[in-house]
């Protein structure tokens, strides 16, 4: 069977092997970088996955799905994820996802019909005196208002 | 970037926002970079402990345990291997400090993690990472790329004799990691969910060995102790049981969020909400802060002018915690935010105790149906009766950092909460 994912998670996995004294513990280091890969975790991967460490495909699923990176869902292109915990919702993130909802025409925790966008409520970022914060894919971005939030969303239409 | 303010003796905020400072050469000249080191290892490891002792460090993750107290838990001979664990989830909500000490001045923790490796006898150091701080675990790595390039990592460090590698592990998005057990569990391949203790890390911590965790801003202070001693970096805290400088991350209303590194002890919340942080936003009335992440419980008004350190506000029934104090103004609604902080915490619970699984979800949904103008009279002995009943009845901290602002905000502020129950709808809506 034609492997899933690409020689380079492979590379980058027996480099860190070295690192750690069990195998399972690369478990969090490969869903990041399959991930990396599809954007998503699809089933095969995770199976994938789970033959590289040697444990059962199950393990891997309950593993992966405790933790809120991993997508076990396919996610938009760019994926919102905006922070409404205290410090972000007292600086207005609460209107920003609104704005957002509207402008892109789906829910919290929907996806554009053209895969363009997925929208998430993040809990805190690590970015609260720099409140309103979010995440798009893997960049922090800080400060936002609606304006800002606006100049994003163009630039990401175009 | 957040606004830099420093007042009196600082260890880092100076070098914080230059992208310079992130470099070795930098460390090197302008830091006096990996002096301490060589100075470690020319020390008895009993000595290091008395200097960490001295200098009445004490953790800076949110429990306040004095770093070398804790150093001297570990024991001296073990059949498996030691580990020296950085916790770097820096999830508490309010807290962004540790952000900072990595992405401006990752030597000072790669440093500090070396003499503490040292000192403890382990060989092997990771330093776990929230997985949303992508761009600092890359910063990380390529501090440590330098490090061991120039031979601070590794095999015979400095000619030393002692080896030390070090691995940037990242998180995947979990409250409940920066708790120390559910963390080494992350790190082994697991589910974040704490472990019954004892046994401690101390004796059975990562892969069963023994461990040392510590958090990024304790580590950082390594150095600074080593090369100008235990008693120097006690002095720079302006209470007896309190050393050093600490970093306090300010958000919410106040003018000027941002980070000030202060000395441990030295301020009043008063005068760092309107001495430094400039005051309200928008002059408005201040209406309730929380000083410690958002599990501490909340302050009123009335209470602010606290000493901000361990000591004074627990005798408040609150807590410093991460030193992450967020102001409310008279602008946002008080039952909104508690709802809020009590969805995360309902988000966050790993599930395994029963009070606070189905205490943080029960309590959540009560807490949505005042704010939406259908809360009764009876919610709030309700509400109390879920959190006293969660206190203190769980494996690690996550159940009472969920009960303690739910308690707190109906006592302090019962008049916001009756005024949505008899008004049936929420006072700040539109």
């Amino acid at each position: 069977m034609a492997k899933a994912l690409s020689k380079k998670f492979y590379d980058e996995m027996t480099k860190l092997e070295p690192r750690y004294p069990t195998k399972v513990a690369l478990l969090l280091p490969a869903l990041h970088a399959a991930q990396d890969e599809y954007h998503w975790l699809p089933p095969e991967v995770l199976d994938e996955v789970a033959q590289y460490i040697g444990i059962h495909p199950a393990q891997v699923r309950e593993v992966a799905s405790f933790y809120t990176m991993y997508d076990l869902k396919p996610v938009g292109k760019n994926h919102l994820k905006i922070c409404t915990n205290v410090a972000c919702a007292l600086r207005g993130a609460e209107g920003i996802v609104k704005h957002c909802e509207k402008k892109l025409g789906i829910k919290l925790g929907e996806t554009t019909r053209d895969r363009k966008f997925t929208l998430h409520e993040e809990e805190c970022l690590g970015a609260c005196g720099t409140a309103p914060a979010m995440m798009l894919n893997d960049e922090y971005h800080e400060n936002l208002d609606v304006r800002r939030m606006d100049e994003i969303l163009d630039r990401l239409t175009k | 970037m957040s606004n830099a303010v420093a007042s009196g003796e600082t260890l880092y905020i100076q070098h914080f926002g230059n992208e310079e400072a992130r470099s070795l050469e930098y460390y090197l000249k302008q830091m006096k970079g990996y002096t301490a080191l060589k100075k470690a290892f020319g020390m008895k490891v009993e000595a290091i402990v008395e200097e960490m002792k001295a200098s009445n460090l004490r953790g800076r993750g949110g429990a306040g345990f004095p770093t070398g107290t804790k150093w001297g838990f570990i024991p001296k001979e073990s059949p498996k291997p030691k580990y020296l664990v950085c916790n770097a989830d820096e999830s508490e909500p309010g807290t962004f400090k540790d952000r900072d000490i990595m992405r401006y001045t990752p030597h000072l923790l790669i440093e500090g993690m070396v003499i503490g490796g040292y000192t403890i006898g382990a060989h092997i150091g990771y330093i776990y990472i929230r997985g949303e701080y992508t761009r600092e675990a890359k910063l990380l790595q390529a501090a440590i790329d330098e490090a061991y390039a120039k031979g601070y990592l590794g095999k015979n460090i400095q000619g030393s004799g002692f080896t030390f590698d070090l691995t940037v592990h990242r998180g995947a998005g979990a409250y409940i990691c920066g708790e120390e057990t559910g963390l080494l569990n992350s790190l082994e391949g697991k589910r974040g969910e704490p472990r019954v203790k004892p046994p401690f890390p101390a004796q059975a911590g990562a892969f069963g060995g023994p461990t040392i965790v510590n958090n990024v801003e304790t580590l950082a202070a390594v150095p600074h102790i080593i090369n100008r001693g235990g008693k120097w970096f006690s002095s720079l805290g302006a209470v007896e049981k309190s050393g050093g400088t600490r970093l306090f991350c300010v958000s919410g209303h106040v003018k000027k969020p941002g980070l000030y590194e202060l000395p441990s002890g030295g301020v009043t919340l008063r005068q760092l909400i309107y001495d430094y942080c400039g005051g309200i936003l928008g002059d408005k009335k201040l209406k309730a802060v929380i000083p410690g992440g958002s599990s501490a419980p909340v302050l009123t008004p009335d209470e602010i002018d606290v000493v901000l350190d361990i000591e004074p506000l627990m005798k408040i029934g609150s807590m410093l915690g991460s030193a992450g104090i967020m102001v409310v103004s008279e602008d946002y609604c008080l039952v909104r935010l508690i709802w809020r902080i009590t969805k995360f915490y309902d988000h966050e619970s790993c599930g395994q105790c029963t009070p606070c699984r189905e205490g943080c979800r029960w309590m959540k949904d009560i807490l949505w149906r005042i704010e939406n103008g259908n809360g009764r009279e009876t919610d709030l002995p309700l509400l109390l009766d879920i959190a006293n009943n969660i206190n203190g009845k769980t494996l690690c901290a996550l159940g009472d950092a969920a009960a303690g602002p739910v308690s707190s905000f109906v006592r302090k502020f019962k008049a916001d909460f009756e005024a949505h129950i008899r008004g049936k709808r929420c006072p700040h809506a539109p």
